[in-house]
């Protein structure tokens, strides 16, 4: 193969990644503005917090994991899960509490799981499930495999004393994790430098003697390449990576909480929404001449189309016989 | 059948267990160079290694929360606290993590995890080293909890904790390390949710477990001497699931039932005890249940302060002679 072809090859695998990313990117912001019309609707209870705006964190991220890698999430979960491939349908389920969904409609929005795609939840607790990862980890070692866990959370856990825990714990071990830390800059609506003595996440990294890479969470492909870095570390040997990925999440904390009001402007969101990391993405390929505007239309009318499906397959499916509320307390 | 303490019996049965299935894995504070807080672990380092006897920084909610993500990963781990005492701050991870991982799963997530460590008083360690933690933790659906006695019941329900798929609850005693007992060799199980009658009787019914055992036997020996009253002991080994049979069953021979525990009186394991024999045995009952537990106070440091806030057998006797109306 002379050195052009092989270029070319590059060139064509990057770009239908690139392109496999948009789709994941659309497909998460369709699902989430149907996930907040549904749940005006009633047919979703309970809290439910979307990912609208964060969507290049997940798709980046993992778009450089192996399927036999090991994902774990707090509880703004459903683009991690879509994105590492647990299908629409059986995620709008578990929205919709049915027995379909991916956790037989137990979990609901804060506890999707596919053990299948290895995505090892969902969890509630903020903080609580950062261990939980480590310890995913530590198995891989203990097994000796080559595979990662890849442990979201957000900016506020790391206020939490299981954060640091972990850390240290994870680079005494040397565990084949990656801490993917997405600050979106609010808990809730308390601004992360209102209850943070060090505001650069990153920084906590030097306590644990960690790599560390800051990222800028609206750029996928930014995303894509840290991660692809951090996952390089832990398989050559079992080095835990701390990576804060600054993003923004374009709605309120959860379906109960306003956009905006007493802890940030309207102004502020307008403006972040210019860096909106779909458009960015979109506008990439356009000026590359990868995508035309017919293309990119044809490719959100079908995950319009996806998402339409997956909710008649919700509306469509039973709820769990009475009987499943005593199942699964305890294992044979 | 070789004498072991109760420290050897758990020691064994960890060995053993080790040496069945090597996905067992030990991890808690001391329990590898130090050779363990209370030497439960003694030698376990030498034989297994560093990586399947893991020494932690004292960082409790950490280490319980990899024990977690370990099992939920294919492994089976035992984790060490060196008290439960200090166990209160991994309680996230058991409450909300282990005990709810299969349910909020919808059954994709098994979590075979052992939680162990010694529980309750020991002798003038003051308010915050002296807590029974039981009915704390026997709240909680998704959990089992055990709570031996013996040594022969400590090597059979550890083995049977850690081979269980569940997330398994051992209650050990600090006061219990140094007693000794016949211990079955090799393969001994006791199946979790089997209560076991210590001492038959036929005029009043103690229910005990864990170190109060032994003060109902000494209660037991002191009634047949002074009262002529023949005590049955029942000890319950099990409080989550708890053995409804075995307390029925003595209580209704017996028609008079004391329970004795080290915890607090409000909402305790005696709590749940007397709710299944007021459904379970109203036609039988001669005299209404009494309980015997710590006096209601945070543990004092005083030696007779102590003495006089802990479960005793004089106090069982007590309570006996008044259910069985001798006083």
């Amino acid at each position: 193969m002379t050195t052009a072809t092989v270029q070319d090859k590059k060139d064509q695998a990057q770009a239908e990644l690139e392109r496999r990313m948009l789709r994941q990117m659309l497909l998460i912001r369709r699902f989430e503005e149907k996930t907040a019309e549904a749940y005006a609707l009633g047919k979703i209870g309970g809290f439910c917090h979307l990912y609208i705006g964060q969507e290049a964190v997940a798709v980046g991220s993992l778009a450089a994991l192996r399927d036999d890698d090991y994902v774990i999430s707090s509880y703004r979960e459903h683009g991690q899960a879509l994105a590492r491939g647990v299908s629409p349908g059986a995620v709008m389920a578990e929205l919709f509490g049915k027995a379909t969904g991916c956790s037989k409609g137990k979990g609901g929005s804060m506890h999707l799981f596919d053990v299948g795609k290895r995505f090892m939840g969902g969890h509630g607790i903020v903080g609580g499930h950062i261990p939980l990862g480590a310890g995913i980890g530590f198995a891989i070692k203990y097994q000796g495999g080559d595979q990662v866990c890849l442990c979201y959370f957000g900016e506020a856990a790391v206020n939490i004393g299981a954060f640091h825990e972990t850390l240290n714990m994870a680079s005494v071990y040397h565990l084949p994790v990656i801490f993917c830390c997405e600050n979106n800059r609010y808990g809730m609506g308390t601004a992360f430098e209102r209850v943070a003595a060090v505001t650069d996440v990153v920084e906590h990294a030097c306590s644990y003697d960690m790599a560390a890479e800051l990222v800028n969470g609206m750029d996928v492909l930014a995303v894509h390449a840290a991660t692809q870095r951090a996952v390089e570390r832990a398989r050559a040997g079992g080095h835990p990576t701390l990576l804060e990925v600054r993003t923004y999440r374009f709605m309120g904390h959860s379906m109960s909480d306003p956009l905006h009001g007493v802890y940030r402007t309207k102004d502020e969101v307008e403006e972040q929404k210019k860096r909106d990391p779909i458009s960015q993405l979109a506008l990439k390929l356009t000026e590359e001449g990868a995508l035309d505007q017919t293309g990119l239309d044809a490719l959100d009318a079908e995950m319009r189309a996806e998402v339409e499906q997956a909710v008649k397959f919700a509306d469509e499916s039973p709820d769990p016989d009475p009987a499943e509320l005593f199942t699964h307390v305890v294992a044979d | 059948m070789p004498t072991l303490t109760y420290r050897d019996a758990l020691n064994q049965a960890l060995r053993e267990e080790m040496q069945r299935d090597p996905n067992v894995f030990l991890m808690g504070e001391e329990v590898g160079v130090y050779q363990g807080a209370y030497k439960v672990s003694r030698g376990l380092l030498e034989e297994f290694g560093p990586t399947r006897v893991v020494d932690t920084p004292i960082a409790e909610l950490g280490f319980a929360g990899i024990g977690v993500g370990a099992a939920m990963a294919g492994l089976r781990p035992v984790i060490e606290f060196m008290t439960w005492n200090f166990a209160v701050l991994a309680l996230d991870q058991i409450v909300n993590s282990a005990a709810k991982l299969l349910y909020e799963s919808g059954g994709q997530l098994p979590l075979p995890i052992v939680f162990r460590g010694p529980n309750g008083a020991a002798l003038q360690l003051g308010a915050q080293h002296s807590q029974a933690w039981e009915s704390w933790l026997s709240h909680i659906p998704g959990l089992k909890v055990v709570a031996p006695a013996t040594p022969a019941d400590a090597k059979g329900l550890l083995k049977s904790a850690i081979r269980d798929n569940n997330p398994v609850i051992v209650l050990e005693g600090e006061m219990l390390y140094n007693t000794k007992g016949e211990v079955p060799e090799g393969e001994y199980v006791v199946p979790i949710g089997r209560a076991d009658v210590k001492r038959e009787g036929g005029d009043v019914t103690l229910i005990c477990h864990s170190k109060t055992v032994t003060v109902a036997l000494k209660a037991a020996e002191q009634l047949a001497e002074h009262a002529g009253a023949s005590a049955e002991v029942v000890d319950l080994r099990s409080l989550r699931p708890l053995d409804v049979d075995a307390i029925t069953t003595s209580v209704t021979k017996t028609n008079r039932a004391v329970v004795v525990e080290e915890g607090w009186p409000q909402c305790g394991i005696g709590a749940q005890v007397v709710d299944v024999i007021q459904r379970e045995c109203f036609d039988q009952l001669d005299a209404p249940v009494l309980r015997v537990t710590q006096a209601d106070v945070p543990m004092p440091y005083n030696k007779q302060l102590e003495r006089l806030a802990k479960p005793s057998p004089d106090k069982v006797v007590a309570a006996a002679r008044r259910v069985l109306y001798l006083d």
